[in-house]
């Protein structure tokens, strides 16, 4: 079984797409350039031409318009943002036009754009270039909204992506980009609307967004040595939201967290507590937890960064209180390091 | 008169400045994404040189330059960069969001073309000449890109605001060359003038054309004369973002960064200050150990300084009332 890292798998779908229908454009800052989008469209200009691998001007705002008109014109435009943060200039285009274009044309027009925002944390990136802003998009109907976690459905789900007919907004997590994973060389799909259980177990539901996924299984892993056998799942699709696998998982484990890389107020975890508790009030045994940021701006400094981005310490915390667990301040212990947690791996030097 | 040993002084100590922190980088200490100006000195300094303290600057992702060329606080920049309390934005903000309010550097901000409409409201006034004070925003030929930009001109020139947009334009954004995103034949310059805006493009290199072309728009705007859009060309030595060189990801020639490498601002304007005898080696050593002295100890400052505390993670979410 081969395996790639999640950026090459990215880069992979991309050209399999643009290979498969001669329509598919890719479009943003630098994605013909030398570094491509973190590697994710290095390259592809040689083989596709820089008509169909776009530089574009700054244009957030204008660029999503053209990418829409672009549709008109029969193609289907891939457009990237190296952060999420500046599709925020682009708001007008996307939330008012893009999302309903399809249903306020009675059904005669389709925008079938994808939208590949890139989110992260870390190193500093401070208040306007660490956000992650996936709840704003499922809120408007018209969207659907995912977040892959492997490598294996970075590039099943963009392949999917790219060939729906709706407007398809991607979150991917930096921190993902450098993880390997079995990829499939032939092209695949993989649904839009389908959780994924990651890993089984009968003690408690851990549904994680993204790079929240691999903070639960870290810090599965250090539970199960204590005898605690979580469940996570792997929400993948925002929009539409899997609540039955979910609700089958919870079911069963009678107890949750959720732990997403957005803000918790008004966020992903609010929705899916609500949805489990609309379906059965008697669901849960104890009170579910909320793991995602605080309500404050990203702050800058590591020392803040340190205590604003959650990770498996913060899970394994709130699977003690849960389950009233007496090992909490070895289980903390042992699941953090001294270091600050504002790189990935000791490879990351900066600046970004 | 100008005092030209001091606007030397001011361009050596950004460069200076920007060479520590560089050199530094790699120390992992400064953790927050860092921009660096180095090789486009002339032009914060240039236009500084009008500036008065109650002028307003503004300025995007690239600011060190801008900050400490209108007095910004060297100590508070520093530390800023490494994430400590005494910051000039309490670690909250690192590199990308400078402000000294003392010194009129109300702000620079890394999302592209956001401070150019801010940098307008500010000098709006219900009464019109009420004071003449002038804001000068800063920002990069990318950055004239957004919409944002062509609003903000649109509306300073309604209102004939006392602004100065001032386009450093060094021929990039990150790593895509001008032409694939700008009007070959269309200079940044060529823009105004559809607003009924002035607009003047310069040699970004050459700090007394700098000065010359700042300081009939600054002088003019105070005046009630404004807005004005200033271009100047010039070219950044470094990687679009940290302290390393780039040539290896080739998407400019070796060719065009030694041109521009001769092109130093600094070295042009020592070589004439020599030619008129007013800057000696002597001279030279001088300014150098005392500017050494002034970066050594906002360093030290820098890394002695506490990191802001964790319990005060949600302060400034809100104000107080
Ligand atoms: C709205 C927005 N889009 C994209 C970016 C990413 N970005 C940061 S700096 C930069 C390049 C800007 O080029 P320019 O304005 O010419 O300034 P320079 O870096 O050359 O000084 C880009 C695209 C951003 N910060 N904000
Ligand atoms: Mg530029």
């Amino acid at each position: 079984m081969r395996k790639i890292k999640y950026f090459e798998a990215i880069h992979e779908a991309h050209y399999q797409s643009m290979q498969a229908d001669d329509n598919v454009i890719i479009l943003g800052l630098g994605v013909p350039g030398p570094t491509g989008i973190f590697g994710t469209t290095k390259g592809l200009v040689d083989t596709f031409g820089k008509d169909r691998v776009l530089d574009m001007p700054s244009s957030e705002q204008g660029m999503t318009g053209v990418a829409l008109g672009m549709t008109i014109a029969g193609y289907k435009p891939v457009m990237i943002h190296m952060r999420v943060d500046f599709s925020t200039l682009a708001m007008d285009q996307m939330v008012n036009q893009v999302a309903k274009w399809h249903f306020m044309y009675g059904g005669k027009m389709n925008a079938p754009i994808v939208f590949r925002m890139i989110i992260g944390r870390g190193w500093g990136q401070g208040p306007q270039h660490s956000q992650s802003l996936q709840a704003w998009f499922a809120h408007i109907p018209g969207f659907k909204v995912i977040m892959p976690t492997t490598a294996y459905d970075a590039k099943g789900m963009l392949i999917s992506a790219i060939k729906d007919n709706s407007p398809v907004v991607i979150f991917e997590h930096r921190w993902l980009y450098n993880v390997d994973g079995i990829v499939p060389k032939d092209p695949y799909e993989v649904n839009l609307d389908k959780a994924k259980v990651m890993l089984e177990g009968n003690d408690i539901t851990i549904v994680a967004t993204s790079y929240m996924v691999l903070e639960a299984l870290k810090a599965a892993e250090l539970l199960s040595k204590h005898g605690i056998k979580s469940e996570v799942i792997d929400i993948r699709s925002i929009v539409p939201l899997d609540i039955d696998t979910i609700y089958t998982s919870v079911k069963k484990t009678r107890s949750l967290i959720v732990a997403d890389t957005g803000t918790v107020n008004f966020g992903i975890s609010a929705e899916i507590i609500s949805r489990l508790i609309e379906m059965d009030h008697s669901l849960l045994n104890n009170l579910p937890k909320r793991i995602g940021l605080p309500f404050c701006p990203s702050p800058t400094s590591p020392s803040l960064a340190e205590k604003f981005f959650p990770r498996s310490k913060d899970i394994i915390l709130a699977v003690c209180d849960i389950l009233e667990l007496d090992e909490k301040n070895v289980l903390v212990k042992e699941s953090d390091s001294k270091h600050w947690h504002d790189v990935p791996d000791s490879s990351f030097t900066g600046p970004y | 008169m100008v005092d030209l040993i001091n606007l030397f002084e001011s361009m050596l100590r950004i460069r200076m400045v920007e060479e520590t922190i560089a050199e530094k980088y790699s120390e992992q200490e400064m953790r927050c994404p860092t921009h660096f100006c180095l090789g486009q000195e002339a032009i914060p300094v240039g236009v500084s040189i009008h500036l008065r303290k109650a002028d307003y600057v503004y300025s995007g992702h690239r600011s060190h330059g801008h900050y400490l060329a209108k007095g910004g606080s060297l100590k508070a920049m520093i530390s800023e960069i490494y994430g400590k309390q005494t910051g000039c934005a309490l670690g909250r903000g690192g590199s990308q969001h400078l402000n000294d309010l003392d010194a009129g550097f109300i702000a620079s901000a890394p999302i592209l073309g956001g401070t150019i409409p801010i940098a307008v409201g500010s000098v709006y006034s219900i009464n019109s000449n009420v004071n003449d004070r002038v804001s000068v925003v800063y920002f990069g030929d990318g950055a004239t890109e957004e919409g944002v930009f062509h609003e903000a001109l649109n509306f300073a020139s309604v209102k004939k605001l006392p602004v100065i947009f001032v386009c450093e334009n060094n021929l990039y954004s990150v790593h895509s060359s001008f032409d694939v995103r700008q009007p070959k034949d269309r200079n940044i310059s060529d823009i105004g003038p559809a607003h009924k805006i002035p607009s003047f493009r310069g040699n970004g290199n050459d700090i007394e054309e700098v000065m010359e072309i700042a300081g009939n728009a600054i002088n003019t705007a105070r005046d009630g004369g404004g807005p004005f859009l200033l271009e100047f060309m010039t070219y950044r030595w470094l990687e679009h973002c940290g302290p390393n060189e780039d040539l290896h990801l080739s998407y400019r020639t070796k060719e065009e960064m030694d041109e521009w490498l001769a092109n130093c601002p600094i070295r042009l304007f020592e070589n004439k200050l020599r030619e008129k005898n007013i800057l000696s080696d002597k001279i030279r050593v001088e300014i150098e150990e005392k500017i050494s002295d002034e970066i050594n100890s906002a360093f030290e400052y820098a890394k002695n300084s506490p990191f802001p505390d964790p319990q005060t993670l949600f302060n400034y979410t809100y104000p107080k009332n």
